[in-house]
């Protein structure tokens, strides 16, 4: 029970956090049509991580480690749990929480989580677990479309000018050792694989090298190679970014409890 | 204390509650009914309480709060208590299940209705040789602008022939 509420958990702070993240550039972007474009991906992945936080509220309220989990909290909602949880019990990925920099450093990011999301939502629409694979089913159309825009974004700036390349190359140099993380599983991905609730994460390592690679051919760029790798984000060990997120995103619950639109 | 309802009132004909959530509107695209928009996908009778199950266009879609919202307002004005809005999301929404009804009045508005779904839903990149007519002049000559609009299931277009931009309610 406890792996599936983690794993659950982690869905949706991916979503969440990427989303929060694109939320940033609202009102910013470079022109009104990409700005309306990663504001709708924003609302799109903050949909489904309230799909993962409801249903991780339903299992932490009728599971008796909720006492153990955070006495403070009591019942879970989808808002207790993104609003008043701190950093370390985030499981999201680092990638999601990275800062949005330029344009060209967005879309990458953007890029390399959509095309990991596309290949784990397909796997994990056959999970046995009803809610899960229901939310997946739901949530792979909208994907999709995050996958093309984003793909088509890394192709234009890529093989754009020397400034957009060169920029898309500083990107890759900042993302790509963020990138190992989302395939290597971690204790309760492991268990989620096993009891076929979850994905097992290191197979769509092979699905997502392939996409990764012709994209990047398209937009002449080149997948780095000998790159030290960070992880650690899925089992709470964050950089610094994610506490800067809450910070902001939190301050209104936390200091102003229960305090509603 | 369900003795005092009478079972056979016609509150009780599932027609009726079917027929009531066609004057249902949708916010954001005041023209359609929740029915056009295929989002009702059945509704219950469990003793006294009536139960309306819906499933959402999109995940992150803030017109769907509101579409509960109103749903319950139209059966309360009309006599109904208990009611319980539940959500589903699989089998996922699409557009194949808006109706032709929905997408005539859609093109009246102004907006294009959204094609068969397997014309465009794939990861395919730079993909705008679509035939998305225009709801304006009705000319095929038109280029896709961006694939996000307005709201998450619009995407925006312009007419090459008439210069009008539009929306088009893209297929998903």
């Amino acid at each position: 029970m406890n792996e599936l509420i983690n794993y659950t958990l982690c869905l949706a702070d991916n979503s969440l956090i990427l989303g929060h993240r694109n939320s940033e550039w609202t009102g910013h972007g470079p022109i009104l049509e990409q700005d309306i474009a990663i504001s709708n991906i924003a609302l799109d992945l903050i949909g489904q991580a309230r799909n993962f936080y409801q249903y991780a509220a339903t299992l932490i309220n009728n599971s008796s480690i909720q006492q153990s989990n955070n006495p403070t909290i009591q019942p879970a909602t989808e808002d207790t749990l993104a609003y008043l949880r701190n950093a370390n019990d985030f499981k999201n990925c680092l990638l999601a929480e990275q800062p949005n920099g330029d344009w060209a450093k967005t879309i990458l990011r953007q890029f390399l989580f959509s095309a990991n999301q596309y290949f784990l939502y397909q796997h994990l629409q056959n999970s046995k677990n009803e809610t899960l694979s229901a939310i997946a089913e739901k949530s792979l159309k909208e994907v999709t479309y995050h996958l093309r825009w984003s793909s088509e974004w890394v192709i234009r700036l890529g093989d754009g000018t020397e400034e957009s390349h060169s920029r898309m190359i500083k990107a890759i140099d900042e993302l790509w050792m963020f990138t190992e993380e989302m395939f290597e599983p971690v204790s309760y991905e492991v268990i989620a694989a096993s009891e076929d609730f979850g994905v097992d994460v290191s197979v769509l390592k092979n699905d997502w090298i392939k996409k990764v690679a012709a994209i990047f051919d398209e937009a002449t760029l080149s997948i780095p190679e000998n790159i030290a790798m960070k992880t650690g984000g899925k089992e709470g060990k964050h950089t610094e970014h994610l506490e800067n997120i809450l910070t902001e995103m939190q301050f209104l619950q936390r200091t102003y409890p229960n305090s509603e639109w | 204390m369900n003795d005092n309802i009478n079972k056979t009132s016609d509150l009780f004909d599932s027609k009726k509650i079917w027929k009531l959530l066609e004057t249902v509107m949708d916010p954001e695209v005041p023209v359609l009914s929740v029915m056009d928009l295929g989002i009702v996908r059945d509704v219950k009778i469990d003793d006294d309480e009536f139960q309306i199950i819906i499933t959402p266009t999109y995940s992150g879609c803030p017109a769907m709060d509101v579409i509960s919202m109103n749903i319950k307002m139209v059966l309360l004005e009309h006599g109904y208590k208990k009611i319980k809005i539940i959500s589903v999301l699989s089998p996922a929404w699409t557009t194949d299940w808006m109706s032709e009804h929905g997408k005539e009045k859609l093109k009246a508005f102004g907006i294009a209705p959204p094609t068969a779904r397997q014309q465009v839903c794939h990861t395919e990149l730079f993909h705008d040789g679509e035939a998305i007519q225009c709801p304006h002049c009705n000319s095929y000559n038109t280029k896709l602008v961006s694939q996000f609009g307005s709201t998450a299931c619009k995407a925006i277009y312009v007419c090459e022939n008439c210069r009008e931009p539009f929306d088009y309610f893209k297929c998903h």
